[in-house]
Order: C-alpha cells, then sequence, then structure tokens
C-alpha cells in the first residue's frame, strides 16, 4: 500500500461534525490513496452520510483538517466539486431526459466544451455497447443500464475521485458484479473510488474497508487484515461484531 | 384450499407497452413466510399492490384468505397490514402519532394490540415524540412495521423492507420476522438481497416479471445442475477471466473474496492447478461447495436469456 503524502488524495485530520449537541463525527482521522477504492462501511445512522457530505465539499466540519484532492473543503468548496464525481442509486439521471441529453447535460455542468463532450460521448456509447440507444429516455432503460450509465456520467469529466454511494442497491446479481468490474477498471485508470455499500460481499472487492459506529471510525483496513483481526470468517462477521458491539 | 393464505392465478399487468408482470402463479399457505427473491424491476411491487387491492390485474384471479382482490377489496384491506417500499409514514407526526393514526383507521387502539408490537415498538419508544422524519433509516423501519401490524392482521406484506438497511438492521429485522410468523401471521415479504432467501419457508425466484423458480430455498438450492468449486488464488483480479478460459466452464463470479466457478463436468483438482500454474497463479486454493441462491439465480437467469 503506497502511504507517502504525495498520493494521499482524501486527508481527514480529526474531523468533528456537531448538530447542535449530537455529534454525527467524532474525531474521524483517515487518508484515502490515489487509484484505490476505499470502502465505507457503517450501520444506518452512523455518519457516513455526514462525512460524505463534507468530503463532497457540500457542509463545513466543525472542526478539524480535510482536504480532497489537494482542496480545503472549507475554503475551497468549488474546486473541490470540480475534482470529484459523485453517484448513488436515489440521484442518479433524468429520466425525462434522453442518454445523450442526460451526458450533455452533467458534462456541461463540468464546463466540458463541446467539442470535447461530442469526443468523449461517441467513446462512451461505443464502449457500453448503446450508441444505437442514444436518443432513448432514461426512464425506459432497465434499472442496470442505468446505473452503469450513471456511473460512467459521474466519471465523464475525468475526476480525481469517484464517490458511490450505495450504487448497486436492488441490482440483480449479474449486473451488480458487472458494475464492480468497472469500479476497477476505474481505478485501474487512476481514479480513486470512495464506495458505500450494505453488500457485505462487496465490501471484500474493497482495497480498504473503514467501519463507522456512532460516529467514530472503528476499523480501517484491507479486508484480510480486518477478519484477521476479528476472527472472523467473512467481512459479514467482522462487521456484526464492531456495529452489535 | 383452506390452508392457503393467499393465490395468485395467472395474473399479469401492463402497464401501456410495459409487461409489469405475466402470467404469475404461486400460493402461500396459512402462517407460511414466503419470499418474493428478484432485482428492481422484477414486478415484487406490482405483485403486492394487486394483493392488496392498490391495482387491478389485467388478467388473472388472485385470493387473500378466500378474498377476491377485485371484488372483496374491503375485507382484503381490514385483514392485511402492507409495508410498502417506499417509507410510508407521515414525516410530519411524531412516532407515536404515527402509530395513533394506523390505529384509529383500522378502528383499533395501541392498547388493544400492544402485545403483538411490543418487542418491536420497545425499540423506538424512547423517541416516541420525534418526528418519523427525523429517524433513522432502521427506526423507521420498526416504526413502519409497528403500523403495519396495529390492527393484529391475518396477513402481512412487506415490501423490500430492508432495502438499504445495514447488515445488522438487517438480522434483527429478519428475528422480527420469525417471532411475527410464530404469533400466527402469514408473511409474504420481497427483497433484492439473495441471502435473505434462505430465511423464508418458500420464495418465487422473479426477473423481468417472470417467475424463474418457487420452492423451498433448499430444494432451490439442490437443483442447480452443475458442479460448483470455490476457487482462490494470488491474483484475483486474473483469476475470473482465466477461469472464463477453462474449456469446461459455465460461469466464473466473484463472491466475496472466493470465485465460484461452475463447470460441465466434474474438474479434478490436479487439472485445475495445472491449468491455472500455467497462467501464472500461485497459492491456488480448489474446493468442490455447494452453491447458493445467488449461485442459482444467476444460473436461471442466464437460462432465461
Amino acid at each position: 500500500m503506497k502511504t507517502n503524502s504525495e498520493n494521499i488524495i482524501i486527508k481527514v485530520e480529526n474531523l468533528v461534525k456537531k448538530f447542535g449537541d449530537f455529534v454525527a463525527n467524532d474525531n474521524l482521522c483517515f487518508n484515502v490513496d490515489e487509484g484505490e477504492i476505499f470502502g465505507f462501511l457503517g450501520a444506518n445512522g452512523a455518519g457516513k452520510t455526514t462525512a460524505i457530505k463534507i468530503l463532497c465539499g457540500l457542509s463545513a466540519p466543525t472542526s478539524g483538517n480535510v482536504e480532497v484532492a489537494g482542496y480545503d473543503v472549507y475554503k475551497q468548496t468549488e474546486k473541490v466539486k470540480k475534482n470529484i464525481g459523485y453517484m448513488s442509486q436515489k440521484f442518479s439521471l433524468y429520466e425525462n431526459l434522453t442518454i445523450k441529453e442526460n451526458i450533455r447535460f452533467f458534462a456541461g455542468i463540468y464546463g466540458l466544451s463541446g467539442n470535447v463532450i461530442k469526443e468523449r460521448m461517441n467513446e462512451l456509447l461505443e464502449s457500453l455497447q448503446i450508441t444505437h440507444l442514444k436518443d432513448t429516455l432514461i426512464s425506459s432503460l432497465p434499472l442496470g443500464w442505468k446505473q452503469k450509465l450513471a456511473f460512467s456520467i459521474a466519471i465523464f469529466h475525468k475526476p480525481k475521485i469517484v464517490f458511490l454511494d450505495e450504487p448497486t442497491g436492488g441490482v440483480d446479481p449479474i449486473t451488480r458484479r458487472q458494475f464492480w468490474n468497472m469500479i476497477y477498471e476505474t481505478a485501474r485508470s487512476g481514479i480513486t473510488v470512495f464506495v458505500t455499500t450494505h453488500y457485505m460481499d462487496e465490501a471484500e472487492y474493497c482495497d480498504r474497508v473503514s467501519i463507522m459506529v456512532d460516529g467514530r471510525i472503528d476499523a480501517l483496513d484491507t479486508p484480510s487484515v480486518l477478519k484477521k483481526t476479528y476472527d472472523a470468517k467473512n467481512m459479514d462477521e467482522v462487521f456484526l461484531k464492531l456495529a452489535r458491539g | 384450499m383452506r390452508d392457503f393464505s393467499v393465490l395468485i392465478n395467472q395474473v399479469s399487468k401492463n402497464y401501456g407497452d410495459v409487461k409489469a408482470i405475466e402470467n404469475i402463479s404461486f400460493s402461500v399457505k396459512k402462517n407460511e413466510l414466503y419470499g418474493l427473491i428478484g432485482p428492481d424491476g422484477s414486478g415484487k411491487t406490482t405483485i403486492f399492490r394487486i394483493l392488496t387491492t392498490l391495482l387491478l390485474p389485467n388478467t388473472g384471479r388472485a385470493t387473500v384468505e378466500g378474498f377476491d382482490v377485485v371484488k372483496d377489496y374491503k375485507a382484503i384491506r381490514k385483514i392485511s397490514g402492507y409495508m410498502p417500499g417506499r417509507f410510508s409514514l407521515y414525516h410530519d407526526l411524531s412516532v407515536e402519532e404515527n402509530l395513533q393514526f394506523y390505529a384509529t383507521i383500522f378502528g383499533t387502539t395501541i392498547q388493544e394490540n400492544y402485545d403483538l408490537i411490543k418487542d418491536i415498538y420497545i425499540q423506538i419508544e424512547p423517541f416516541k415524540n420525534r418526528k418519523a422524519g427525523k429517524l433513522s433509516g432502521g427506526m423507521k423501519q420498526k416504526l413502519a412495521l409497528s403500523c403495519a401490524l396495529i390492527h393484529k392482521p391475518k396477513v402481512l406484506f412487506l415490501d423490500e423492507p430492508t432495502t438499504g438497511v445495514d447488515a445488522v438492521s438487517r438480522k434483527e429485522f429478519w428475528e422480527m420476522l420469525k417471532n411475527l410468523q410464530q404469533r400466527g401471521i402469514t408473511i409474504i415479504v420481497s427483497t433484492p438481497y439473495m441471502d435473505e432467501a434462505a430465511l423464508c419457508d418458500k420464495v418465487a425466484l422473479l426477473q423481468k416479471g417472470k417467475i424463474l423458480s418457487i420452492d423451498e430455498p433448499e430444494k432451490i438450492v439442490q437443483q442447480y445442475e452443475y458442479p460448483l468449486y470455490q476457487v482462490i488464488s494470488d491474483d484475483m483480479y486474473s483469476l475470473i477471466a482465466d477461469l472464463n478460459d477453462y474449456p469446461d466452464v459455465i460461469s466464473a463470479h466473484r463472491f466475496g473474496d472466493v470465485i465460484h466457478f461452475a463447470t460441465n463436468q466434474e474438474v479434478k483438482n490436479e487439472t485445475i492447478h495445472g491449468f491455472l500454474a500455467d497462467k501464472g497463479h500461485q497459492h491456488i486454493e480448489f474446493k468442490k461447495i455447494t452453491p447458493d441462491i445467488e449461485d442459482c439465480f444467476m444460473a436461471l437467469m442466464k437460462n432465461e436469456n
């Protein structure tokens, strides 16, 4: 594992986020390396969403230092946003726009020029083998297709990091695995993948995994070390041991 | 027929040109815990809406506790509890107000059936004055289940109660369902999580509006037709591609930290070791395993396509 600081793409030091008296993020400390697949796990209500919002530049920490892609999340939120991609199961694409329109819309938001959009769009449509569907409304696509396309659009502007928030929820088991192949290819191309999931088998596919419990990160390591540390046969057991306390 | 709680016979439903479900037939025995297992778009929600009398089928017939879903909808609504996939409670009402509301609609009181929901409700009772919209995912789910149970239904319909719910809360939820089953309630539950199929008495595996298979989970697993192996090596990324080049390969899929490898015929340990070593793999582990529901589902999906 690369640990020298030049390769750190997300740096979190003593991150605290409070809502009134409630401590949603309690002194989080972790780094994510460039090109890594980083699994961000935790029970519902453990504070994952709060942390992700901060990392995406949508919410300021109460205290602590946080740098994403080299930018400060207090002052340089617009720079942070330009350098990341985001996709979740709940929000992905506009149903009443076509594939082509969605690509143009999101690429436009990220400020890509018309020529670049055209060129990359053709590449993307070809690689997903959906060139013939480019004028189809998103609403008429099967979920698996939507999710693969949403992921491709989230990295269309070649961000340094892509945040995937439960990207595979409700997807059939074959598509779920195809989706993970796309994640691997993305990481190999140098884009860092920050992913949350409730499928514990998917936790095994990450380079490193952190597990949040009650606002803290209680464990962070490779899946194989975590399994050894917690004397567990799989990540499901690790998760149960930690989250059930 | 008396032994059955839910019967659904040749039911189809279209939305315009889209066939949501096609000729669906299955039967649920009284007091059974029955699972509808399938990804989004497989028709689970449409089946629930028809059984809960919220949607009319285009063709076919269905009954719940002997009542027809079209003619006797009022009777069915009285005896069914329904927890829809989307959070169905009033966000701006408190936990207690929501429960009170559902009890009143069904002409009962919280006190009258408290016994049934006690084990579940007690976990959220400390927050009874909190607005439902401010609850965490796991708590919302417990409140929704309490509301679906407050009129002591004979049949409980749960549409993806564990979607988006963490692994711990999922386990707890299934423990609650087992307890409810012991109270004599028939439960029909849908889920996209294949591992939850094993917790049901009987399951229907669904894909694109059609039934792939119906049986007890153990029997579905027994019907898997290929020898299945678990394979590990030092290079898991190339391992899938390399196994896919094996002459007798049926499929190679990642399952957590191992690969499940199905073949046309039995594969000898030495053969596969030699084959993979030639491709540069080291620390090869290879053993025969029994499939799980996810293996079966993927095999059935492929046959269907």
